[in-house]
């Protein structure tokens, strides 16, 4: 298995996500073109795990955001930095709705 | 020994029991449950609070700034810092500040002031990487990394594996195989700045701790000037193995907290819980988890301040110190897993710290050292030479 998240983009709507199990793991949402907008997790702290999360996603960026694609994991923070280390690496920058957090994350050169 | 503690003692702990009391669990009760970090306001905060009581900088010698404590005051310390959900491997998130790493204080000048100076003032982060995929536990054997001498510089080639931090760090101690000897007369250690070309953190390594990954690492023909060197030349062996001693104390000691605030939540929870028309605390079963995590506590408490003691008192702590860290991981970690049983359902839910614990003790019992190591260290002292 890859390291990058590469399952296909299902649309973000509330039908969508009422379908999904209330289960912890880590989500990129996307534009209609397929850019990456925002990379999150779902954790202990969401009321309906990856439910709620894409919810808050859907409340905060719908006007934006049209898909999303996700993976459960118990190790939702260290997949979450993860992700937004090679989204840096891939792309030069982070996510448009995450730029605040680039001090935080750190470098990684995969092959 | 007397492990009662001096009156300076008695009111650095309370003073640290206090902080975390009420500046730390408050935070954390709206923290994800295996949040790692503070938001940045509040980490400032509680920063300048323990720079105002003169606690930051724990760990930095008292020539260099530091708060100048003894071991076995910073090892009562650890016991208090770690008595929250991430106190573990986060105490207090971090607030009473790092030392950086150890070894840069036998650095030469010239290094201090590029490396171990800006450490300590927080405008440059170090990392440590000695284990490689060929094994940690016998670093002076399993090293393959090779550095060979080019004029007036060093090509080092090979990979390192669970280390922490590198991802961030600018800077690494990098031990390297530098000779045709096999074991611990042929490492040396280098100071490698990560933007040296053929420094590679080539992927994350997913942990038992969610909060925290570890990296590994990969040196293409990295080219690295002598001066870099830290100490001798196939003297690297010795700072790697001083730093593994030195830090067993305090490491011990951090496992402690956790296992004291499952105790004291476990009683809590027998007292209130009641089963079969009685108290928890009236079954035998429960009363003998409670006893026997008592007796874990306190004898992982007595070891780890012997060390501390005969480690502050100039003596060899070398056999007390691979003892407390064997016998308070394991200890904290039957504790964890009584407390565990005593909650029920709820106590392998993220409603509370025990599941974080249970998890990251496990790993306590593997890293600096696993078990079978200082089982192996203390059979050397008490057997004798002869039986390496």
């Amino acid at each position: 298995m890859g390291i990058r998240l590469e399952k296909a983009w299902t649309d973000l709507n509330a039908e969508t996500i009422a379908s999904l199990p209330a289960q912890l793991g880590v989500y990129q949402v996307a534009d209609s073109q397929g850019t990456v907008l925002s990379v999150g997790f779902a954790g202990a702290r969401h009321l309906f795990g990856m439910r709620t999360a894409l919810q808050e996603e859907l409340n905060l960026h719908g006007d934006q955001a049209t898909k999303f694609r996700f993976e459960f994991t118990s190790n939702y923070r260290s997949r979450w930095d993860e992700l937004l280390m090679l989204h840096l690496y891939d792309h030069g920058q982070l996510p448009s709705h995450q730029q605040a957090e680039e001090s935080r994350i750190g470098r990684l050169s995969p092959n | 020994m007397d492990f009662s503690l001096n009156e300076e003692q008695q009111l650095i702990v309370e003073t640290t029991r206090r902080f975390v009391q009420s500046e730390i669990l408050p935070l954390e009760d709206e923290l994800d449950p295996d949040a790692g970090s503070l938001d940045p306001t509040d980490q400032d905060r509680l920063v300048a609070m323990t720079k105002s009581m003169g606690f930051y900088g724990l760990d930095i010698p008292e020539e260099y700034g530091g708060p100048g404590l003894d071991t076995t005051t910073r090892a009562l310390m650890a016991i208090e810092m770690s008595q929250h959900r991430a106190g573990l491997y986060n105490p207090c998130y971090g607030v009473f500040g790092g030392a950086g790493l150890a070894q840069l204080y036998e650095a030469t000048d010239a290094q201090k002031e590029r490396w171990l100076y800006p450490t300590l003032r927080g405008e440059k982060k170090g990392c440590f990487a000695l284990t490689e995929p060929s094994g940690g536990s016998d670093p002076a054997r399993a090293i393959q990394t090779r550095g060979i001498k080019d004029g007036g510089e060093w090509v080092l080639s090979g990979s390192k594996l669970y280390i922490s931090g590198a991802d961030k760090a600018d800077y690494a101690l990098i031990f390297a195989r530098t000779s045709d000897d096999p074991g611990r007369n042929g490492v040396t250690a280098f100071i490698v700045d990560t933007d040296t070309p053929g420094f590679h953190v080539r992927r994350v390594v997913h942990t038992l701790r969610a909060t925290h990954y570890a990296t590994e690492l990969q040196f293409d023909e990295m080219r690295v000037p002598e001066e870099n060197i830290l100490g001798e030349v196939n003297g690297g062996f010795a700072i790697a193995n001083d730093r593994l001693s030195r830090q067993r104390i305090p490491y011990a000691a951090g496992c402690i907290g956790p296992a004291i605030k499952a105790q004291e939540m476990s009683i809590d929870w027998a007292k209130n819980r009641e089963t079969f028309g009685s108290p928890l605390a009236e079954k035998q079963a429960i009363q003998w988890m409670i006893v026997d995590n008592e007796i874990d506590i306190r004898h992982s408490r007595y070891c780890v301040l012997e060390a501390a003691q005969k480690a502050d008192s100039g003596e060899r702590f070398r056999t007390e110190a691979a003892m407390a860290k064997l016998v308070a991981t394991e200890a904290s970690s039957r504790v964890i897993d009584r407390c565990i049983q005593i909650h029920g359902g709820v106590g392998v839910t993220k409603d509370l710290p025990l599941e974080r614990w249970y998890r990251e003790l496990r790993i306590r019992r593997v890293g600096e050292g696993p078990s079978e190591v200082q089982r192996l260290i203390m059979a050397r002292d008490i057997l004798g030479g002869s039986f390496k």
